[in-house]
């Protein structure tokens, strides 16, 4: 992303609207300018923003003569005045900052919009996580702080080390060099990313080890680090084995995502193919 | 996507936040989704939603691209909820967001009925998803536990900055706006209603609460825990 220069008469309003606080503006040229590195291209400026589209000298000359006669000017926060934002041309690697960072821009490798996992969402018809399974889901950079993906490797790396594998359909595990290692390509371990999530899948026994695994590598890890742990639940709708487990561990469960089981196969090469598998083939 | 899991608060404060959400799933269910997500989106009106989304487009209240100097004084604060069944044009993940739980549970009810064949999530505290399942006589298929943020939670901002900040999972509503919005209602510049409008459009998705941010807003304007 870029500030035309030429447009900007440095109102200050994206500052604010910028998740990474990477807008400031620059007092050499009094115009708002994008920390290009700390940037991680998730368009909210350009998206979010409103725009009108004055006459910048005309705007500037308003806003100066408020300034001097100390009236406190009142914009509306949420519109650039005169659209002075402009997309870049983004190309490798830079471009898998906004990959992970605007939510508008579905994964290649998932096809689904934001940080392009399903997780227990479609749990009903993927059949993901099973009875007996805990699926976890380790995001990194949420909310609000943005992670490289040097530190996520510290994550992969470490859960590769002790045997877990990644989930296929995951933008991160698409990204990776080598998986049975967790190593992430090279070339993008700088960029920075708003935010993205590691997804693995393990027996339930394994529940404790892996939370204290992650207790002990989220310290090396300069973002905050949200889990989620996605599980089946029995035929009365009740999960009485994981939560248990987890508030063992000490947490309190505020929150959840239900996946209510109203979803079924219907894309018909894939219900005709059921259709040929012994019964008791599926889950 | 886990753009709803993570929203910050005690189960408490989701008291008004149920968000009920239907996705298709690629290769398995996604031939022919798009009318049956439309129908979903159509199905959430009758029941009141304070907002309606899908991931591509955005929410019942987005950014206008070609303001006028004069819309200014007059600016749409009214969400749009056709404009969003109508912008929807290709299979994505689409939400309905409610303050109360008896129009989420009755909304379910009603999803149930009409038999999508799509995955369904509800989006709320543990106990609140559970007791809309139940007045919906639907037994739970899978749930996915919010653990919360841990780490490097010092980079994080107070409570009640995160809980509006984090009703966008997509992070789009930034730290530093949700605290200047408690901050200009704290001083009279706005007030909650607006404030809670200015952050409901930059949600890429449609999921922002606005009820419930207008609560925080004003709890935390005048300096309380919301």
């Amino acid at each position: 992303m870029k500030i035309n220069p030429d447009k900007c008469v440095a109102c200050g309003n994206c500052t604010y609207i910028c998740p990474m606080g990477a807008i400031y503006i620059d007092p050499r040229i009094h115009r708002a300018t994008i920390n290009r590195d700390e940037c991680v291209e998730c368009y909210s400026c350009y998206n979010g923003l409103s725009q009108e589209h004055l006459n910048p000298s005309f705007v500037r000359f308003v806003r100066k003569t408020f300034q001097m006669m100390r009236i406190r000017f009142d914009p509306e926060p949420d519109v650039c005045p005169t659209g002075a934002f402009e997309p870049d041309e983004l190309t490798w690697p830079r471009v898998v900052r906004r990959a992970f960072s605007d939510p508008r821009v579905p994964h290649e490798s998932t096809g689904v919009h934001g940080r392009g996992t399903e997780e227990v969402k479609t749990n009903d018809v993927s059949g993901r996580v099973k009875l007996g399974e805990v699926g976890f889901t380790i995001e990194f950079g949420r909310p609000g702080v943005g992670v490289r993906f040097r530190d996520i490797q510290k994550m992969s790396m470490a859960l590769a080390r002790a045997g877990v594998a990644f989930e296929k359909k995951n933008p991160v595990t698409s990204l990776m060099s080598d998986e049975s290692k967790g190593e992430i390509r090279a070339d993008i371990l700088d960029e920075k990313v708003l935010s993205a999530i590691l997804e693995i899948k393990v027996p339930v026994s394994r529940t404790e080890e892996i939370i204290r695994l992650v207790w002990e590598i989220e310290k090396q890890v300069d973002s905050p680090v949200a889990l989620g742990v996605g599980a089946r639940c029995d035929e009365n709708g009740e999960e009485n084995v994981v939560a248990p487990i987890l508030e063992k561990l000490g947490y309190k469960l505020e929150r959840a995502k239900t996946n209510i089981g109203l979803g079924r196969i219907t894309n018909v090469e894939v219900s005709e193919q059921q259709a040929r598998e012994p019964v008791g083939a599926r889950s | 996507m886990t753009n709803t899991l993570h929203r910050f608060g005690p189960a408490e404060s989701f008291r008004d936040d149920y968000v009920v959400f239907a996705i298709s799933s690629r290769g398995k269910n996604d031939q022919g989704a798009l009318p049956k997500l439309r129908r979903f989106l159509e199905m959430a009106v009758p029941f009141k939603p304070v907002n309606l989304g899908d991931a591509v487009h955005g929410g019942a209240l987005r950014p206008c691209k070609d303001m006028k100097p004069t819309s200014h004084w007059k600016r749409e604060a009214k969400p749009d909820f056709q404009a969003v069944i109508d912008g929807l044009d290709s299979p994505c993940t689409v939400a309905a967001v409610f303050d109360n739980r008896v129009a989420a549970e009755d909304f379910v009810k009603a999803v149930r009925e009409a038999d999508l064949g799509l995955s369904v999530n509800i989006s709320t505290s543990v106990e609140g998803a559970e007791q809309c399942c139940f007045a919906a006589g639907i037994p739970r298929h899978s749930v996915g536990y919010s653990l919360g943020f841990e780490g490097k939670t010092e980079r994080l901002p107070e409570a009640n900055v995160m809980m509006l900040s984090t009703m966008c999972g997509h992070g789009m509503v930034s730290h530093s706006l949700a605290k200047k919005m408690i901050d200009w209602v704290k001083e009279g510049r706005r007030t909650p209603e607006q404030a809670a409008t200015y952050m409901t459009r930059f949600c890429s998705c449609g999921i922002f609460n606005p009820a419930r941010a207008k609560r925080i807003i004003e709890a935390a304007a005048r300096g309380e825990s919301a």
